[in-house]
């Protein structure tokens, strides 16, 4: 297994050797901005740039860039910094923002929520495609570990957000799915089941910034088990959203 | 003469339209021979991407205390993405081998659990904090970006047959040596319930590892 690893690792450093030697130029058009010695706000400020000059952006981590000046000298500067700088054509640099706008116009999201379900832990992973700003499917896998059985569970869901443009945004859900389960190994005299099931679900989005949303979900679920008795099961669940 | 007159007309007529046409088939050809050709064509300016990285990719090894198992050898995974200079989510996927229990030991013969139950493996996501992010200076002419951080998760492990779910916390440290490749020092509590012994009880698994992550 570490042998694989080592692989993966080494042909990513291949990709790396290959990278672009153009960077993106921009002028200053501020009075000067401050270079800091790392990408953070608590990194000391050791040189500034002044207006009209010509700086190249080698990187970006998060919200900050790392910048080389005409003289060569390498610091980093926050994007607020950098938005009144002018490209070549000499308008005002535009750096991608992702607001709540982006957020309710997303194509598609995946997410992983963590939760309960009648006294078991759940993780779920899923991902989702929205045909239209209210409609979308979602495909999902959750893992449920209670005290008697390990039970793995997929769903095709159906979500309708009835008001996609607020910010904390309730939403219905319908499904239907297969649920898998194994009893504990200290169990004895019984064996893997797998049974359809089907849910109704209601819950919420709330966008927190950048490309990030929470998820909060309620759901009962209807086990179609091969006893005679139809199962019914509670879960909640809360998680994080990110989306494209 | 009337017809006269309207031959002659007709004449000319034809002339007129002929020589037009020739004129305007001459000053067609006459285009490509322009000396001066006025060029509008703009260049447009190719405006190069940005190199986005928050995304942190590597592999780590430790040792893993398997509680009532001892301490084995731990290898793993983990993908990290950066939301902003302070926090971090991160998902991480570990294996290692559990030895056997004093009480295997002692009593010679006795065999808790398989060869296969004895592999244990874990995923979990969770998510850092960069408690104190900072620069650490080697010598007088280098200085690295550091961050100690907090995390802690939930996630599952699979071990003596079943899988359980299991919280994770602990702390790390953050060593950038430059544009893409950072090292790591990690200690994390992974804590389960594990009714293997006869009672359910809550097991503490504490890892120690290091390893080195690519930022892309």
């Amino acid at each position: 297994m570490p042998f694989i690893y080592l692989i993966i690792l080494l042909s990513l450093c291949t990709g790396f050797a290959q990278a672009e030697d153009s960077y993106r130029k921009v002028q200053i058009a501020e009075p000067y901005i401050e270079l800091h010695t790392g990408p953070g706000r608590g990194y000391p400020v050791f040189h500034v740039i002044d207006r009209g000059e010509w700086i190249e952006i080698h990187k970006r981590r998060t919200d900050w860039f790392k910048l080389v000046s005409a003289n060569g000298t390498t610091g980093w500067t926050h994007q607020e910094e950098l938005e009144q700088t002018l490209n070549p054509e000499g308008k005002q640099t535009r750096f991608e923002a992702i607001d709540q706008d982006q957020f309710s116009q997303r194509k598609t999201e995946v997410g992983v929520l963590s939760g309960d379900m009648d006294g078991a832990q759940t993780m779920t992973l899923y991902g989702a495609y929205r045909f239209t700003r209210n409609l979308s499917t979602e495909l999902s896998f959750m893992q449920a570990v209670g005290n008697y059985s390990d039970n793995l569970i997929t769903n095709f869901n159906l979500l309708n957000q009835p008001f996609p443009d607020w910010r904390i945004s309730p939403y219905l859900a319908l499904g239907m799915g297969n649920i898998k389960t194994t009893p504990r190994a200290t169990l004895v005299l019984s064996k893997d089941r797998s049974d359809l099931l089907a849910h109704v679900g209601i819950g919420a989005y709330g966008y927190i910034s950048s490309r990030f949303a929470l998820r909060a979900e309620y759901n009962r679920y209807v086990v179609f088990s091969s006893d005679d008795d139809n199962e019914d099961i509670k879960e909640w669940k809360l998680g994080l959203v990110t989306f494209f | 003469m009337e017809t006269r007159t309207g031959h002659l007309f007709l004449g000319l007529m034809l002339f007129i339209i002929a020589s037009l046409m020739l004129g305007t088939a001459r000053a067609e050809s006459d285009t490509p021979m322009q000396v001066i050709k006025p060029s509008l064509k703009r260049d447009p300016v190719k405006q190069a991407r940005i190199d986005t990285e928050n995304f942190e990719l590597g592999v780590y090894v430790g040792k893993l205390s398997i509680e009532d198992f001892g301490s084995s050898s731990v290898t793993g995974a983990r993908l990290a993405y950066h939301f902003s200079e302070d926090f971090f989510a991160e998902a991480s996927y570990g294996q290692a081998t559990a030895g056997s229990t004093s009480f295997e030991r002692l009593s010679g013969s006795v065999q808790l659990l398989t060869d296969a139950e004895r592999e244990l493996s874990y995923y979990n996501i969770s998510f850092g904090f960069n408690v104190l992010p900072g620069e650490a200076f080697v010598g007088s002419g280098r200085a690295f970006h550091t961050a100690l951080y907090l995390i802690a998760g939930t996630g599952s492990t699979e071990f003596a047959g079943d899988d359980r779910h299991t919280l994770n916390l602990g702390f790390g440290y953050r060593f950038i040596f430059n544009d893409w490749l950072a090292g790591h020092l990690d200690a994390r509590d992974h804590i389960f319930d594990i009714d293997l012994l006869g009672s359910n009880k809550t097991s503490h698994n504490l890892e120690v590892s290091t390893g080195l992550t690519l930022f892309f």
